[in-house]
């Protein structure tokens, strides 16, 4: 029986600025950053209060993983900003979007409220975008 | 509703800042007054608005970023003392004491034990890799990368 996810992927461009749009900017935690070789690391972290799933900071690059045609194409793909990495949920969605906006977070799509809640677009250093919603997302008015 | 016009705008706007402002400047004596005062609220109000947004009181929040402060700079090889005053601590004892209480680890455990952890990343990198990523990147090709035994 299926538990939980515990690791994943993100495919990043670089990873050092991958790890500062996560951890500086995002607030997540580092989990593990160790060196594997030349210009090779295992760099994961984990959003702030999830401390059991690991989010992979995966580096796109040609490698035995992508061979140098994949490669290029994969960060064509995630420069156009075809994928999406999931939804982020937070305490506040108006706090959060100001916050993330003054540490320069580009953002898609401000809070705005649908027919499903009340969310925000935004996309990482890398291309990949995320939602961003309000964790009790079916209450409309739930502002300060 | 767009960005420019959600409730409240102005408010979350000052709030949010109040709570840079700590992200930034917590290793200083900072006066809560102060930073309610250039927020334009009062006292009490600005303290009742931050912990409906963040959970915490303004107080609870400066404590919470010193001890997440004090954990990466312990990390960084600085020693327990050295960290108790970086972070904005005038007490040893009071700093080692909330740390206790919040970490559930004193300062000087905790580093001695990311320093056991450190050197078994040294030893055996491997063994904090899923095993899968590692054949995929053919890490685990490389004769130094073998599991942990202890």
């Amino acid at each position: 029986m299926i538990k939980k996810m515990s690791v994943t992927n993100i495919h990043v461009i670089d990873q050092d600025s991958a790890y500062d749009f996560y951890v500086n900017k995002l607030g997540f935690k580092l989990v593990d950053d160790i060196p594997m070789g030349p210009d090779t690391r295992w760099l994961t972290v984990s959003p702030p209060e999830q401390p059991d799933l690991q989010l992979v900071l995966f580096p796109v690059k040609v490698s035995k993983m992508f061979p140098k045609e994949t490669a290029e194409t994969l960060i064509e793909l995630i420069k156009k900003g075809i994928f999406g990495c999931g939804v982020l949920t937070c305490t506040d969605i108006f706090a959060t979007y100001e916050e993330l906006k003054a540490k320069g977070v580009e953002f898609i799509k401000p809070p705005v409220k649908e027919f499903y809640g009340t969310e925000a677009l935004f996309k990482d250093d890398s291309g990949n975008y995320f939602s961003l919603q309000p964790l009790n997302n079916f209450d409309h008015e739930n502002t300060i | 509703m767009t960005s420019e016009n959600y409730p409240k705008v102005y408010l979350y706007r000052r709030i949010v800042q109040a709570k840079l402002f700590i992200d930034t400047n917590y290793a200083l004596k900072i006066d809560l007054t102060n930073i309610s005062d250039e927020a334009y609220f009062s006292k009490f109000h600005f303290i009742r608005l931050f912990k409906s947004i963040y959970g915490k009181t303004p107080h609870q929040y400066l404590i919470y970023i010193r001890i997440e402060k004090s954990k990466e700079f312990l990390k960084q090889g600085n020693t327990v003392s050295e960290v108790c005053y970086l972070v904005g601590f005038e007490s040893l004892s009071s700093f080692s004491g909330l740390f206790s209480k919040i970490v559930g680890l004193s300062p000087s455990v905790f580093l001695m034990n990311y320093m056991q952890t450190q050197k078994k990343i040294n030893k055996t990198p491997l063994a904090f890799v899923p095993g899968c990523y590692a054949y995929q990147h053919g890490w685990n090709e490389n004769s130094n990368f073998e599991e942990a035994t202890d």
